[in-house]
């Protein structure tokens, strides 16, 4: 590394604070606060707090609501970047074919992108809406009954859909510049030692798309932890009922709906350890992913 | 082992453009043949045509006994190997070699033996556990021969096998790439843009210029007789000095009247372009062509004198043990060395 020719510690300093004070501010001090309020219990108006120990944690552990969340959590995870990998890698090796006007075609495969999460929650909710819905009256004329927001699972796979679907172009994006960038001649030698163009996609496409894969699956399972409470709450209205919750949505519902800002607390710490461990693989892996060229 | 042979193929991409107007040859079996032109002459189409990775537009492409148009390129029972290599990057050699045997349902046991084979032929036995990023250039050159030569194709096609080696490997490579060709006794097609390679590789030469053959022919006809003034500027270097000038009775006349060439001219009076090679020509103070020298360039073995002759662009090579100084000084020319070709067409005459 060269050394920058800086005559004074105090300059570098000086130009970090910025992003120092905007991490310390927004990132270490509300986390630090809650490490430190998980430990405590306060009454519902904010005015005294009692210092409990670890009975935030314990009572997380036993709450058979907290551990349905938990559950439902990990299943939306696992669903949400399953099918939303699986979908954009299917479109992305499709939209690889196109030759004529394949521009505007992935441009409008990318156009979700632009939609914010409430905005793609909204449209889930009009979509499933239980009186109006297209999708609800579509699967009335099949004979389903739907009811959006009163039965948890039709709430459920509302939920997963819309989030599926808001994934879907950043991960098309990636797959297909990762498409690109296998050698065209690649493929060719593939063609010439491969008849089926099955297994040649499985043989030779996809573990050359393996190192962006990986780097998507971490997107994902990030994405479908956190960034899906804007369309969690649009779903759920704030009204959590018997509604299903992902951990984040809790934190908020128990927090600021249930006012238990100790065990809210205690949720978040819980879910921070999660993040570190969430990075920790990605930095684990990815850096020693093997690089091919 | 097969012969290739090309009735009227001709390529045409959808905008209309032809990549290629209709061309007939045939390829003997054993036959090395190479294709050289400039590029975008089509001589990459061509050959991908023959692998099928491009559709052929109209005409019929035979390998062996059989015409492969519509035939998938795994089922041609053909080899390529690609000019950047186009090895697996995630597989081991070994993998990279075995894996068209394997998708024939060859065993592994078969596969191992024959994997073995190659790679003793090419040396690259000790790397045969490691990965293409793992090996320098050359090598990896020899695993895409490696991956060609296990399948026992009926046809090697060769898309600029070398332009990615430095020029020192390159010159190993041919020989080895040749000699290989030779004792595995099977045809071959040869893309390149280089002179020397196809010159020094092929048994027979299709020069393509603009889509179009220029010419076909050994390496001594081509360089011997070229049949237009495209080859014959493009095959050999130096490149051949081409001049304009008037013929009539047994002579061509450049610019003024002192300024002749000594050659036959039958039946082709008028305006032509001669065709002199540079080593065809040495000073002689008693020679009667007038060359006034500019620029004198020390290529080691020999040295090229460049300058005018009638007000016309000319080299001359010359040994280095003769002298050399820039000025005017007096040529003679090799009898029988004088090319005519047509003024405008610039077809042999």
């Amino acid at each position: 590394m060269k050394r920058a020719a800086f005559g004074h510690i105090g300059f570098p300093i000086l130009l970090l604070i910025p992003q120092i004070a905007i991490i310390g501010i927004f990132f270490y001090w509300p986390a630090g606060y809650a490490v430190h309020s998980s430990f405590f219990l306060q009454d519902p108006f904010g005015f005294t707090s009692t210092y409990v120990g670890m009975d935030n944690y314990t009572r997380l552990a036993t709450s058979s609501n907290y551990l349905d969340a938990a559950k439902f959590t990990l299943i939306f995870t696992i669903l949400v970047t399953f099918f939303a990998l699986a979908i954009a890698l299917l479109l992305a090796v499709k939209a690889d074919k196109v030759i004529r006007g394949a521009k505007s075609y992935r441009t409008l495969l990318m156009w979700v992108y632009a939609i914010a999460p409430p905005v793609a929650g909204l449209m889930g909710v009009m979509l499933f809406d239980q009186s109006r819905g297209n999708i609800t009256q579509l699967l009335g004329m099949m004979g389903i009954e739907y009811r959006l927001g009163v039965n948890y699972w039709d709430t459920a796979s509302a939920m997963i859909s819309v989030s599926i679907w808001k994934q879907i172009p950043v991960n098309f994006i990636f797959f297909l510049s990762g498409l690109q960038a296998i050698p065209r001649s690649v493929r060719e030698a593939a063609m010439i030692d491969n008849r089926s163009g099955t297994a040649r996609f499985w043989d030779i496409t996809f573990p050359l798309l393996a190192p962006t894969g990986f780097f998507l699956l971490i997107i994902n399972i990030t994405y479908s932890l956190f960034d899906t409470f804007g369309i969690v709450d649009t779903i759920v209205k704030s009204e959590p009922g018997n509604n299903p919750m992902t951990l984040v949505y809790r934190v908020f519902v128990d927090g600021f709906r249930g006012g238990d800002l100790g065990g809210s607390s205690a949720q978040s710490v819980v879910l921070m350890v999660l993040v570190l461990v969430l990075t920790i693989v990605q930095f684990r892996f990815l850096e020693r992913r093997i690089h091919y060229t | 082992m097969a012969q290739v042979t090309l009735n009227a193929v001709r390529k045409i991409y959808p905008n209309g453009v032809e990549a290629l107007e209709p061309c007939s040859f045939t390829i003997n079996d054993g036959e090395l043949a190479v294709l050289v032109g400039p590029s975008g002459c089509g001589k990459s189409t061509l050959l991908r045509m023959v692998a099928g990775l491009e559709e052929i537009s109209e005409g019929d492409l035979s390998i062996g006994d059989r015409i492969v148009n519509d035939v998938d390129p795994a089922d041609r029972n053909i080899a390529m190997v690609f000019q950047n290599y186009a090895l697996y990057p995630h597989m081991s050699v070994a993998q990279n070699m075995g894996y068209g045997l394997k998708n024939r349902g060859m065993s592994k046991a078969e596969i191992r033996a024959k994997v073995r084979e190659a790679s003793d032929m090419l040396n690259l036995t000790e790397f045969l556990d490691r990965r293409p990023s793992q090996l320098s250039g050359g090598q990896r050159q020899r695993v895409a021969m490696g991956r060609a030569i296990v399948r026992e194709p009926d046809l090697f096609l060769f898309d600029e096998p070398l332009s990615n080696l430095d020029a020192k490997l390159r010159n190993q490579m041919r020989i080895e790439i040749r000699a290989l060709q030779r004792r595995l006794a099977t045809t071959a097609m040869y893309v390149t843009h280089d002179q020397i390679e196809a010159m020094t590789m092929a048994d027979r030469i299709i020069v393509l210029n603009d889509g179009k053959i220029e010419q076909i022919g050994t390496p001594n006809e081509i360089y011997e007789h070229p049949a237009s003034t495209f080859v014959a500027s493009f095959m050999g270097a130096p490149p051949m000095n081409l001049l304009q000038g008037i013929a009539g009775g047994g002579k061509v006349t450049l610019g003024s009247d002192q300024d002749v060439l000594h050659t036959g001219t039958e039946g082709n009076d008028g305006p032509v372009q001669a065709g002199i090679r540079p080593e065809d020509v040495w000073p002689d103070p008693q020679g009667d062509l007038a060359f006034d020298v500019d620029i004198i360039e020390e290529l080691g073995a020999l040295r090229l004198l460049h300058g005018r002759v009638a007000g016309q662009d000319f080299s001359v090579a010359v040994p280095k043990d003769k002298e050399a100084t820039t000025g005017l000084m007096q040529l003679s020319v090799k009898p029988g060395a004088v090319h005519l070709f047509d003024a405008d067409t610039g077809r042999r005459l």
